[in-house]
């Protein structure tokens, strides 16, 4: 009986082992797609694939995408690091040929600048609406307050009036 | 002048409620290609009817003409097919493809069993000239003028209704552009 038991947990553990392997090797092989000659160029292959939209699946960078264009920006943007160019000039080549959509930061252009200062537009015309209604408001404190001895009078009549029971 | 005031938060929520709305239409997936009105990437690649031969920019039609991009592995390819095939039977304009990261023999077959409406189609195998099209999928349609210059772009795939609201008109623009006084 216990040695059944220690059989099946072998072999579940051998199971376990051999799902984890099948389950890390894509990642491995993603990674190790590509032989950089320094940690530098494997660092801004990193950072560029993360900074670029995948034109096909969207809403994901092409580091996470494994649609077909993804995989050749992935390689253009390598054969680039490798020919020395600078990330500026990768930049470029991605805006060329995919347009503004590409970065996932945007460009300050005319046609950006709505999206970049719009939330500090509605900001401020928040806080501006804020302030009139602050500042409209106290002096109607100050009215209230500032009842003559007649008025205080007709007040005090009219709250009576209401309290009177019907 | 105060009582206006009060409207100004309905005229907001309007015009967002407007946009937001229009917005709502608006597919995700057709980008405006920032390549309109550039010329043609340069390349040199061999084409599925003629593997030991290669074609240039140079050797394309030198009057306006479609570039469709296209591979036996996109269904929708194979939808829009008929259309191409009847506009190539009537001459209506001379048809290039791009076999878009296929293979050349897959490509041939599918060449051989649905027909080619491409004068011929170049092997874009590792997809490099694709990227220099701004290209993110088969299928995409291109309409080039005579010079070599990209006037037009349709992502995705054309049925009737676009080729003759979209593709004709477009067509038609480019050839009255570049027609000879």
């Amino acid at each position: 009986m216990s040695r059944t038991i220690t059989g099946t947990t072998r072999l579940s553990v051998l199971f376990v082992l051999l799902l984890t392997a099948v389950m890390l090797s894509p990642v491995q092989a993603a990674v190790d797609a590509f032989a950089f000659d320094t940690p530098e160029q494997q660092e801004r292959f990193r950072h560029l694939s993360n900074e670029f939209r995948c034109p096909m699946c969207q809403n994901t960078n092409l580091t996470g995408s494994s649609g077909g264009v993804a995989e050749d920006l992935r390689r253009e943007i390598y054969m680039m690091i490798m020919e020395g160019q600078t990330d500026e000039e990768i930049t470029r080549f991605m805006l060329d040929r995919y347009g503004d959509f590409i970065l996932y930061r945007p460009r300050l252009t005319g046609e950006t600048i709505l999206l970049w200062f719009g939330p500090l537009l509605f900001l401020l015309v928040g806080g501006w609406v804020v302030m009139g209604i602050i500042r409209r408001a106290r002096p109607v404190e100050r009215v209230a307050a500032e009842l003559d001895t007649a008025e205080q009078e007709r007040l005090r009549k009219l709250l009576e009036k209401v309290d009177e029971p019907h | 002048m105060s009582r206006l005031k009060l409207f100004v938060p309905v005229g907001v929520f309007l015009v967002l409620a407007l946009l937001l709305w229009r917005g709502l239409y608006l597919d995700p997936r057709t980008l405006p290609s920032v390549l309109i009105d550039k010329p043609l990437p340069e390349f040199e690649l061999p084409t599925v009817e003629m593997a030991a031969a290669t074609v240039s920019k140079d050797d394309l039609p030198d009057e306006p003409f479609l570039l469709n991009i296209w591979g036996s592995y996109c269904l929708p390819c194979l939808q829009e097919n008929p259309i191409f095939m009847a506009a190539a039977e009537q001459d209506l304009v001379p048809i290039v493809g791009v076999n878009y990261k296929d293979k050349p023999h897959l490509a041939q077959m599918w060449l051989e069993d649905n027909g080619s409406p491409f004068d011929y189609s170049i092997v874009d195998e590792d997809g490099r000239l694709g990227i220099n099209l701004g290209v993110y999928g088969a299928p995409e349609t291109f309409i080039v003028d005579g010079n070599g210059v990209i006037r037009y772009k349709h992502i995705g795939v054309i049925d009737y209704q676009i080729w003759e609201t979209e593709i004709m008109p477009a067509l038609a623009a480019v050839r009255a552009e570049t027609a000879p006084l």
